[in-house]
């Protein structure tokens, strides 16, 4: 059916590199092997189910294709991703995101007004209670906030983040269904749509915002200390504490940043769809995030992070997601994928698993050696 | 020394405050009321509330005092004891479940596909999903005791993985029409004052005396509050440390299972979406009960008063008719998040 399965373990798995490893065992042993492999996979199953897969034409002045498609569609995701890697980095976790989404989608929307005015004839009128600076601000605003929320009682309070953002994933929809007063909200206004559909020099205009983020927290993370603080606060964080690093800090700043992607993932999503349902935006996104964080090679135990890693990691999932929507299978079956993969990821990267591995791969390597 | 090693091997107790290891003359200094049943205050405040949250029912609303009303809130909560029972014990032991809700969806799944397209027998049925539960929280547990993998990935990955099957199965709502089922759904057991209730508050009430029994008079209750406290300690004890945490995840898993045999006989349908979001309510009910997070400690019969006084707030809600429904969700966390803070506040005050 599905080429899923063969997801197969990334970065951890790989055995203990020998003294020179040669060319087939570098390409082998790269952190992202296993996940591009698994990604190329996914392309070619579905170039050969529609030959027409990776055509790209030109209409009304911008791309449009399966790919630019799959691009625009994964970009929530992306961006969730990228922020869920830098809290998993440190020994956290967020299954709140989805809740998030769903509560910056709410707000948007409902200061958008959701009131439809026909203009003469057919077109509708643009029409919005707040200028869209202020809704954007507001929403992302009210996301940062609930992000902080989770740091403050994370670093400052000492409270598991999985009951923290449990909390969180629980209360966080019902405040939703709060905002939008149970109903979905419907956004009748064109400026609004270019953030998930519009284009800019025929590119999806999701993509520039993908890069932005990805932009700042590259930079923040690899050209200071700061990645490293968290690797650091990831592998141990007492050691990390005494010795100097701030990481209550960092652990609220982490946490403040993942709310906020969520937030700016919400705007995409509502843009997307034109409207805020807080019941379904957003749901399980808390799985594929968490999917394309382990795929990318992050170690759910923390420490080490790769941020393009999840952004690969989350191009698979809404790749695997959009081809099980072409098979014409319900979407919600890719839960049980979605879940035997994180599952098994977490098997594969167990200690045991990785002591076995590399017992069977030093004694392959002896008779090489003599 | 320890005089209040009435609830097994306990850590947290009293005792250790003062210094466990003082000669006995010095343990018997009196100490004020609140040092002394520090540990049993969270529990306290939780029977205070429901009393409160009770009482301020009785007086706004006409007909709230009645014994039926009381009963309905076993009748409503059921389902959500038995998980809520089952997740103490694996709270106590220092894990945590997020699969139960889906776990509980998915047994209403099987069951109403079983019976109403497959013509099985519901007795079969019954004791199929129960199993099933059981071996889902093994596999679990099997998978956190020897690949070490943290509880709340692997149960997460559980939860999503259950909820998919339910979608597997089918995606839409199924009714039962069976007999055997709506008559047990509807039977009610008759006591006094022209009250009633159903055999699922029966099913929970013997969940909640076989875990309170295990938990308090047994060597795997014991052994179980040995692991929360410290699990190298406890290994280091010679207590078979893997075998109980299987047991404990495998016990949960049965326990979703039976709660979800309770959710059918209560909605009568199998379907992906039933008990969402029950994990929350579950460990929220375990914490409001006095189970540590962290492990080691916690109360079978407290749990009891989490469950009833998270029915008292569905109550009042639904008597006061103006509030949305999704207020309970959002008051039951607030109250986790109260009680969570309430517990690193204890823990905080403990050590210096």
């Amino acid at each position: 059916m599905t080429p899923a399965p063969k997801v197969t373990p990334p970065v951890a798995a790989t055995p203990p590199v020998a003294m020179h490893p040669g060319w087939v065992q570098r390409v082998l042993g790269h952190h992202h092997f296993w996940a591009l492999t698994a990604l190329v996979l996914l392309l070619i199953y579905n170039v050969v189910n529609d030959p027409h897969f990776f055509a790209i034409s030109v209409q009304d002045g911008h791309l449009s294709g399966s790919v630019v498609d799959i691009l625009n569609r994964s970009s929530s995701l992306m961006i969730i991703a990228m922020g869920l890697t830098l809290v998993i980095a440190t020994q956290g976790i967020d299954i709140s995101v989805g809740a998030v989404v769903a509560i910056s989608a709410a707000v948007a929307a409902s200061m958008i007004g959701g009131e439809l005015v026909m203009n003469g004839g057919t077109g509708m009128e643009d029409v919005t209670r707040f200028s869209l600076p202020v809704v954007i601000a507001a929403a992302l605003g009210v996301s940062l906030v609930l992000g902080m929320w989770n740091g403050v009682l994370v670093s400052y309070l000492g409270m598991q983040p999985i009951i923290v953002t449990l909390i969180l994933l629980g209360a966080g929809r019902g405040v939703a269904q709060l905002i939008t007063k149970g109903q979905i909200i419907t956004i009748y206004y064109s400026p609004y749509y270019v953030i998930g559909n519009g284009f800019l020099l025929g590119v999806p205009f999701s993509l520039f915002i993908v890069a932005a983020v990805a932009a700042i927290i590259v930079l923040l993370t690899r050209k200071t200390a700061l990645g490293l603080f968290i690797e650091a606060i990831g592998i141990n964080p007492v050691a990390s504490r005494l010795t100097g690093v701030r990481a209550r800090t960092i652990t609220f700043a982490v946490y403040s940043v993942c709310g906020l992607c969520a937030g700016i993932a919400g705007l995409i999503v509502s843009s997307n769809i034109k409207s805020a349902d807080g019941n379904n935006a957003g749901l399980w996104y808390e799985l594929d995030a968490i999917l394309a964080v382990v795929l990318g090679g992050t170690s759910l135990a923390g420490g080490r992070f790769f941020l393009f890693g999840s952004m690969l990691g989350a191009l698979i999932v809404q790749t695997l997601t959009t081809t099980i929507y072409a098979a014409g299978v319900a979407p919600e079956i890719t839960l049980v994928v979605k879940g035997a993969v994180v599952f098994s990821i977490s098997i594969v990267q167990s200690d045991k698993v990785k002591a076995w591995i590399g017992s069977v791969a030093a004694a392959r390597r002896k008779p090489g050696a003599r | 020394m320890n005089r209040d090693g009435a609830v097994g091997g306990d850590p947290g107790g009293f005792a250790g405050a003062a210094g466990g290891k003082a000669p006995r003359g010095i343990d018997r200094r009196p100490r004020s009321l609140i040092v002394r049943y520090q540990r049993f205050l969270p529990l306290a405040v939780t029977i205070g509330l429901f009393l409160l949250m009770y009482g301020a029912g009785a007086y706004k609303f006409d007909g709230f005092f009645t014994l039926q009303v009381f009963l309905n809130l076993f009748i409503d909560n059921a389902a959500l004891l038995i998980t809520a029972t089952g997740m103490t014990l694996v709270i106590i032991s220092g894990g945590i479940d997020l699969s139960v809700g889906s776990v509980i969806a998915l047994t209403s799944m099987v069951s109403a596909t079983l019976v109403e397209r497959h013509g099985w027998n519901p007795a079969g049925v019954i004791a199929l999903v129960l199993v099933m539960g059981a071996a889902f929280g093994f596999v679990t547990g099997v998978v956190i005791q020897y690949f070490k993998t943290q509880p709340f990935i692997a149960t997460l990955a559980g939860m999503f993985f259950a909820r998919g099957l339910c979608y597997v199965i089918s995606i839409d709502s199924i009714t039962i029409e069976n007999s055997f089922y709506t008559d047990v759904a509807l039977f009610r057991i008759p006591l006094v004052y022209d009250s009633s209730i159903t055999v699922n508050v029966l099913l929970a009430l013997s969940v909640l005396a076989i875990a309170f029994y295990l938990a308090h008079f047994t060597r795997f209750g014991r052994t179980i509050y040995a692991i929360g406290g410290n699990e190298q300690s406890a290994l280091l004890m010679g207590l078979p440390v893997a075998r109980t945490k299987v047991l404990v995840y495998t016990f949960n898993g049965f326990c979703a299972a039976l709660a979800g045999v309770v959710t059918t006989f209560f909605m009568l349908s199998g379907y992906g979406r039933h008990a969402m979001g029950t994990e929350l309510d579950a460990i929220a009910a375990a914490v409001i009960g006095g189970a540590l997070l962290t492990g080691g400690t916690g109360y079978v019969v407290g749990t009891l008063f989490g469950v009833l006084l998270y029915g008292v707030i569905q109550t009042l809600i639904n008597f006061d008719g103006s509030l949305n429904s999704w207020w309970t969700t959002i008051v039951i966390s607030l109250l986790l998040l109260a009680f969570c803070l309430l517990q690193r506040l204890f823990a905080r005050s403990k050590r210096t």
